[in-house]
C-alpha cells in the first residue's frame, strides 16, 4: 500500500520543474538526513560572532604575547622573554596571587551567603517564588559602575557606615580599612555577583525530590545529619556552578579594584590594562593575562575534579 | 476522653486523630488499632486520607487533634527521625548520589552508636539476601529496574528492624505481572519476619489478596475495617460493596419482614424474599433500602427449570452486552423491572456447551442467602 504511494508520487514530483527542483532537493534530502549539518547550519550565527569576536581576537593575544614591544611597533621574532618576566618580576607573581586571594575569598563569602538564600526560596517559600527569586537579581538592574559606587558612598571615609558609627559615639575617627582596601573589593564583587550564586544554588536544591529528605528522616536523620548526608551532597552540582560562575569572572575584574580596593586592592587585572594602556607594553599584557587563563583553567578543572572525588564519599 | 489510651497489645493505635491542612480536613476522628505483626491495608481512592493516615504513624505529619500511639505511647511531636518505624515510599526515594550498599546501610550509620563497618556490612548482606538482592551492592541506583529498585527500598527499610513497616503505594509503578510476584513475595516476606506491615494501596486487588485487615476509607473518614472477606460478604455499606469487587445495587424498601425473611419491594416492581440476617435485622419495614448482589452470585439458566427452586427473585433478562475474561464471561442483561445489571457465570465445564449470545433470553435468579440488604445512602 505504501510502496505503491510512493511510487506513483515520485514521478510526478520530478515532472516538469527537474531542473530547478532537483538541486533544491538535494541540499533538502542532505539537509533531513544529517542531523550534523542541520546543528551546525542553527549554530552559524554564533559560530561566525564567536570566531571573529573570540577566537580571532584571542589568536592575536596568543601571537602577541610571543613578540617584543619596540616603541610603537613589534618586534614579531618569536620569544618567551615575556613569559619569563611573569615569572621572575616578583611585581607579577605578587598580583597574581592577590588576585586569586581576593577572588577566591570573594567566592567563599559569596557562595556562603548565596546557599541560605538559596536555600530559604528553595524550601520555605510555597507561593510567589518567581517574585522572590526576581528581587534577587535586582541587583543587576542598575549598571555595574553604578553598584560600585553605591559601596563607596556606603564604605566610604564620610560613607553611611563610618558616619553612622560616628553618629552613634562608637568610633571618633572613621575606620579607614573599609573602603580602598581588599576587604572593600571583596564586599562589593560579593554583592555584585550574588545572583549569580544563588541561581545555580536554587536549581539544584529546587531538584531535589522532597521524598528523599522525608526518606532521610524516617532512616533516623536529624535536620543537621540529613542536610550534610543528603541535601548539600545532592546540590553540589549547583554550587560547582556557582562556584566558578563567580570565581572566573572576578579573577579578572579590573573596575571594583580601581574604584574602591586602593593600592592594597588592585588585581593583576589592573596591571594588565596598564600594560595595554599607559605602560604600553602589549606583548607583556597578553602574557599576563594568558598566565592568568591558564591558572585559572588549572584550579577550576582540579577543584571540579576534586568535589566530585569528595562528593563519592559524603556520608 | 484524654485518659482513653491505646491498648498495651497495639502497635499503632489512633485515638480520635484528626489532621486539617487549613479547611481541608485530611482526616477525621481516626480510631485504630493495629496488633502487632499485623499486615494491615488502608484502602480507598486518592484524597480519601489513606496516606494522610500513614504520614502521621510515620511522624511527617503531627494530628491537628487526637492522639497517635507507637506500642502504647503517645508520639504526638515526636519527629519522625526518632519513631521506631520505617517506610517504604510510593516512588522508592532511594538515594542517587549513594550506591546500593550506602543506600541500605543510610539507617544504620544514622544510629548512636554506630555499629562497626563489619556489622554494617553482615547486616547489609543479610538484608540484601532476603530481598534477594545479593550479588548487587555495588551498582548505582539508575542501574536497576524499578522491581529491583523496589526491593532496596524495603531491604534499606527493613534493616532497621522496624516495629512497623509502612508501605505507600509500593507496587504502583510496576507492571501487573511483576506487581502480583511482588505482592506475593511482601506477603511470605512479612510472615517471615515477623513486623507490621501497614499499606497504602488503591487497589482493592492487591488489598483483598495480601492484607490480615482492610480498612477502608472515604473523605478522610474509616467507613469499614475488618478482613478481606469480611468486607467482600458483609459490607457495611453500599460505598464499601461496591469499592470492594463489583456489584449491583437495586433500590427498595422493605416490605414485609419476620425473623426468617425479610421482604424487599424494588423499585422496579418486583419483590424479593431474603434470608433475615443480624444486618438486615436493622432495617425497618418502609424503610429505603439498597438490595446488593454480587455479579457471580446470580445464576443464568437457558431453561427455567434449570434454576434452583428457592430463589430471591426469578427473572427472565436479555443480554446485551457480553465481555470475555477467560476463566469468566461478564453479561449485561437488562429486564424491564430491575433495569440492567452485570453477572458473572463461569466457563462452562465442557467446550461444547456454548456461551450465552447478544440478545438472547435467559433465565436469571439468585439464592435467598446471597443477596445483602445495606442502608440506602
Amino acid at each position: 500500500m505504501n510502496i505503491h504511494r510512493v511510487n506513483q508520487a515520485t514521478p510526478g514530483a520530478s515532472l516538469g520543474i527537474a531542473s530547478v527542483t532537483s538541486w533544491r532537493g538535494k541540499l533538502r534530502a542532505v539537509f533531513l538526513r544529517s542531523e550534523a549539518i542541520r546543528g551546525y547550519t542553527l549554530l552559524s550565527p554564533t559560530l561566525v560572532v564567536m570566531m571573529f569576536g573570540m577566537c580571532a581576537p584571542f589568536a592575536i593575544m596568543v601571537a602577541v604575547s610571543f613578540w617584543t614591544q619596540h616603541a610603537f611597533d613589534f618586534d614579531t621574532t618569536f620569544t618567551l622573554g615575556r613569559y619569563q618576566d611573569v615569572i621572575d618580576k616578583p611585581i607579577y607573581m605578587a598580583l597574581m596571587l592577590r588576585s586569586l586571594a581576593i577572588s577566591g575569598a570573594c567566592t567563599v563569602v559569596t557562595v556562603l551567603l548565596a546557599y541560605p538564600m538559596a536555600y530559604y526560596v528553595a524550601f520555605h517559600v510555597h507561593r510567589h517564588k518567581l517574585i522572590w527569586i526576581i528581587l534577587m537579581t535586582l541587583p543587576f538592574w542598575t549598571s555595574y559602575l553604578l553598584r560600585v559606587f553605591a559601596w563607596k558612598v556606603i564604605l566610604g571615609f564620610n560613607g553611611v557606615i563610618n558616619s553612622g558609627l560616628k553618629g552613634l559615639g562608637l568610633i571618633e575617627q572613621p575606620l579607614e580599612f573599609l573602603l580602598y582596601s581588599p576587604t572593600a573589593v571583596v564586599i562589593t564583587l560579593a554583592h555584585a555577583w550574588a545572583a549569580f550564586a544563588i541561581l545555580p544554588i536554587y536549581v539544584s536544591l529546587e531538584k531535589i525530590d522532597r521524598s528523599l529528605l522525608e526518606a532521610a528522616t524516617d532512616l533516623g536523620d536529624g535536620p543537621v545529619k540529613r542536610f550534610l548526608g543528603v541535601t548539600l551532597p545532592l546540590s553540589l552540582p549547583g554550587i560547582i556552578a556557582a562556584t566558578l560562575l563567580i570565581f572566573i569572572p572576578t579573577v579578572g575584574d579590573y573596575v571594583t579594584p580601581a574604584l574602591v580596593g586602593g593600592p592594597s586592592g588592585i588585581m593583576l587585572a589592573n596591571n594588565i590594562q596598564a600594560q595595554f594602556g599607559k605602560v604600553n607594553d602589549w606583548p607583556m599584557g597578553a602574557a599576563l593575562a594568558m598566565a592568568m587563563m591558564i591558572t585559572v583553567a588549572v584550579i577550576s578543572v582540579v577543584y571540579i575534579w576534586v568535589t566530585r572525588k569528595a562528593a563519592g564519599r559524603i556520608v | 476522653m484524654t485518659t482513653k489510651g491505646a491498648r498495651p497489645d497495639t502497635v499503632v493505635s489512633f485515638r480520635n486523630a484528626s489532621k486539617y491542612y487549613g479547611d481541608v480536613v485530611a482526616a477525621r476522628n481516626l480510631d485504630l488499632d493495629v496488633a502487632s505483626g499485623e499486615f494491615l491495608s488502608f484502602l480507598g481512592p486518592s484524597g480519601c486520607g489513606k496516606t494522610t493516615s500513614l504520614r502521621l504513624i510515620a511522624g511527617f505529619d503531627q494530628p491537628s487533634e487526637g492522639e497517635v500511639f507507637l506500642q502504647g505511647e503517645c508520639v504526638n511531636g515526636v519527629p519522625a527521625y526518632r519513631r521506631p518505624v520505617n517506610m517504604v515510599f510510593q516512588h522508592y526515594a532511594l538515594f542517587p548520589h549513594l550506591n546500593i550498599v550506602d543506600n541500605v546501610a543510610y539507617g544504620l550509620k544514622q544510629r548512636s552508636p554506630k555499629p562497626s563497618s563489619k556489622e554494617i556490612g553482615q547486616r547489609v548482606n543479610e538484608v540484601l539476601e532476603l530481598v534477594q538482592l545479593g550479588g548487587f551492592d555495588y551498582r548505582r541506583i539508575w542501574e536497576m529496574s524499578g522491581g529491583q529498585q523496589q526491593r532496596v527500598a524495603l531491604a534499606r527499610a527493613l534493616i532497621n528492624k522496624p516495629k512497623v513497616l509502612l508501605l505507600d503505594e509500593p507496587l504502583a509503578a510496576l507492571d501487573r505481572k511483576l506487581r502480583r510476584e511482588m505482592q506475593i513475595e511482601l506477603q511470605n516476606l512479612q510472615r517471615n519476619v515477623g513486623i507490621t506491615f501497614i499499606l497504602v494501596t488503591h487497589d482493592q486487588e492487591e488489598a483483598l489478596s495480601m492484607s490480615d485487615r482492610v480498612c477502608i476509607m472515604r473523605d478522610g473518614e474509616i467507613v469499614q475495617i475488618g478482613s478481606p472477606l469480611d468486607l467482600y460478604d458483609r459490607p457495611k455499606n453500599r460505598y464499601v460493596a461496591d469499592f470492594v469487587g463489583k456489584s449491583n445495587f437495586f433500590d427498595g424498601a422493605v416490605e414485609h419482614k419476620n425473623k426468617s425473611t425479610i421482604d424487599i419491594k424494588l423499585d422496579g416492581g418486583s419483590t424479593v424474599a431474603l434470608k433475615a440476617n443480624a444486618d438486615s435485622n436493622e432495617h425497618k419495614v418502609g424503610d429505603r433500602v439498597c438490595v446488593s448482589v454480587r455479579p457471580e452470585q446470580v445464576t443464568l439458566a437457558r431453561n427455567q427449570e434449570q434454576l434452583p427452586t428457592d430463589c430471591a427473585i426469578k427473572a427472565k433478562a436479555q443480554v446485551m452486552n457480553r465481555i470475555f475474561l477467560g476463566e469468566q464471561i461478564e453479561y449485561l442483561l437488562r429486564d424491564e423491572r430491575l433495569g440492567e445489571f452485570l453477572v458473572r457465570s463461569p466457563r462452562q465445564h465442557a467446550l461444547s456447551e456454548r456461551p450465552f449470545e447478544i440478545n438472547e433470553s435467559v433465565f436469571v435468579a439468585w439464592s435467598r442467602d446471597t443477596a445483602l440488604v445495606l442502608g440506602s445512602e
